[in-house]
């Protein structure tokens, strides 16, 4: 009865100098990708995005154990805030940014001491409560949101007053990419501290976690509340990389979509997102343009049979393929 | 006065369908502790089989539910013995995830059998009019659905409290280990318990088709209002839930009414401070 436990319970030795310069390496190669493949730069942005915002959702889903279906509240609050504040004159992109990811951590705040206290049914129903409020709010405060036509207007002054977002989106891709490395190495070091550890230990046994005396409540609340900024920090990405911001990021779709992307690719691994963002886009944009119900049926299948086949997404399947090969070469 | 009890009455009908859906899974949650998001699949397609056998095979309004009712009972007790079985000891995640899957695979099977349009439902003429009782005229549709839902309710209050069956439910939605050790066959017992309770979401979903639309994307639209009567009603309980559910339809219908402007925003407001006040729910033993 023994489930697959997300992340195992080891502790690497810190990386060497050669090793850390290595890990570099795949990001400078995608860093050269628009010389490689032109054109692309708009496609790789939203990639980028995705990754960001399902790297939020895995310190909550994969570490923490709350697992939550209103992810999207928050992402959708930091993009509001920057299309509102940009539409109104603020439209310094680092700026709106770094408003869209307090406001975000503010709105995660408030909801998660709410909601953190309750679990299983009661924590998933409230956190899609949260965001059907949100939508609603924004849905209804038309003079505002622009309702159900998303916000129109939208655009952002040059990037450190340097890089202007051109039509090609070069500085929009340099400018994610840059943003999720910062938050990639911000979210590893978060991993691999005690906080992050006591993270573990409460999603694997919060009863035995307090009784070592864990504040169980105020951890929870923390790592909410830094999910919720990174994920509004995505939505201002995603506002300022095309422009333009509507209801569908506030949506329960968008929230359903993140998690499956995360759970393809393998939550609480950390390069999870790394994978199944782009697996899950490359097959959306092969499935749904067909029918969307073949999209559906595709997603829901995967999902079931990831659950009762293979837990642990596709890192999970590759990480027992590799175990696998070690003790058949070990013997 | 008129207005105040017509809102009266459509909340009263809105929230006993709530609550003929919701109730089985208020029971499995209890009884295997399994988040089943799936629940209102169930509903869906026990709304689909009523509206096509009575649309395309001319069968009767009752029994074109007792059909429906039936078809997805059955289904339900398939549903709990290949695969929801194998899922009761993971964790919380795999089970949203199943459960998630297990809608999405629903909704584009029922795209692909019915298209993606709503499904209205004929109803029979005794059903069509109005009736008027003391001066106020009420749609003899939502009568009808009171009195049944009222009657159907008053049989599963009789099961849960008075019946062997019943009893066995409760003792192991108590404690499930004692319940099994004095020799209840709580494997079985699950999958009864499933089956009654898909059976009736899909008694839910057929007599309320009018009220919730019969459309592919069901499953999604109302799920979050399932899981509120649940939660605020307390898992593994039957009457909780139908206060619930009451609360819910009252307060959806006349915000509706009254304040159309604030659309659903007070209805979830409202749902986060019940929960933050009673956390298990408003009937938890104290």
């Amino acid at each position: 009865m023994t489930t697959v436990s997300a992340s195992p319970i080891v502790h690497a030795a810190p990386p060497s100098g050669i090793v850390r310069l290595l890990q570099l390496l795949p990001w400078l190669v995608v860093a050269g990708l628009p010389l490689a493949l032109p054109g692309y730069e708009p496609l790789a942005t939203q990639v980028f995005v995705m990754i960001l915002f399902a790297l939020s959702l895995d310190l909550l889903v994969g570490y923490a154990g709350i697992v939550t279906l209103g992810h999207a509240g928050l992402f959708g609050v930091g993009g509001y805030t920057a299309g509102i504040l940009s539409v109104h004159g603020v439209t310094d992109p680092i700026v709106t940014a770094i408003c869209g990811m307090i406001l975000a951590a503010v709105t995660g705040l408030v909801f998660g001491v709410a909601m953190l206290r309750t679990k299983g049914l009661t924590l998933l129903m409230l956190t899609m409560a949260s965001a059907f409020l949100l939508y609603e709010i924004a849905n209804k405060a038309t003079a505002l949101t622009g309702g159900e036509d998303g916000l129109q207007g939208v655009s952002f002054t040059a990037l450190l007053g340097l890089f202007a977002f051109d039509f090609r989106g070069k500085t929009a891709f340099f400018y994610s990419l840059a943003a999720l490395f910062l938050v990639f190495t911000f979210v590893r070091a978060l991993i691999n501290s005690p906080f992050g550890w006591s993270l573990r230990g409460i999603r694997e046994n919060d009863a035995r976690m307090a009784a070592v005396g864990c504040p169980i409540m105020q951890r929870r609340v923390t790592v909410y509340v830094i999910a919720s900024a990174l994920a509004g920090l995505a939505g201002a990405l995603q506002t300022q990389t095309t422009q333009f911001v509507a209801l569908y990021s506030l949506s329960f779709e968008l929230s359903g979509n993140i998690l499956i992307m995360l759970i393809l690719g393998g939550s609480g691994r950390l390069y999870g997102a790394f994978v199944g963002v782009p697996v899950f886009m490359l097959a959306q944009d092969l499935l749904a343009k067909q029918d969307p119900a073949n999209w559906f049926l595709g997603q829901g299948i995967i999902l079931i049979a990831m659950v009762m086949l293979a837990p642990g997404g596709i890192l999970g399947i590759a990480e027992r393929a590799v175990n696998a090969i070690k003790t058949r070469s070990g013997r | 006065m008129t207005t105040i009890i017509t809102i009266l009455f459509f909340g009263i009908a809105y929230g006993m369908i709530l609550y003929l859906i919701s109730v089985g899974l208020s029971v499995t949650m209890g009884l295997m502790g399994f988040v089943n998001l799936a629940h209102g699949v169930f509903a869906m397609l026990g709304g689909y089989a009523t509206v096509t056998s009575m649309n395309r095979f001319g069968v009767p309004f009752l029994p074109a539910l007792a059909i429906g009712c039936v078809l997805v009972a059955a289904l339900g007790f398939v549903l709990e013995r290949t695969l929801y079985r194998h899922l009761y000891g993971r964790s919380e995640l795999d089970q949203v995830l199943f459960s998630f899957g297990l809608i999405l695979v629903s909704v584009a099977m029922v795209r692909i059998a019915w298209g993606p349009l709503a499904q209205p439902i004929q109803l029979p003429d005794y059903l069509k009019g109005q009736v008027k009782i003391l001066d106020i005229t009420l749609p003899a549709y939502r009568l009808a659905l009171v009195g049944f839902g009222a009657v159907v309710i008053a049989g599963l209050w009789f099961v849960f409290d008075r019946t062997l069956f019943g009893a066995r439910i409760r003792a192991a939605v108590d404690n499930r280990a004692m319940a099994q050790s004095i020799g209840i066959n709580t494997s079985r017992l699950f999958a009864a318990a499933f089956g009654l309770g898909t059976g009736l979401a899909a008694l839910g979903g057929g007599l309320g088709a009018d009220v919730l639309a019969i459309a592919p994307a069901y499953p999604l639209q109302y799920l979050v209002y399932f899981l509120i009567v649940v939660a605020v009603g307390g898992l593994g309980d039957i009457k909780g839930p139908f206060v619930a559910a009451l609360a819910i339809g009252l307060a959806d219908t006349a915000c509706r009414y009254f304040l159309p402007a604030a659309g659903s925003i007070f209805i979830f407001a409202f749902v986060f401070v019940v929960l933050i006040w009673r956390p298990n729910g408003i009937m938890e033993r104290r």
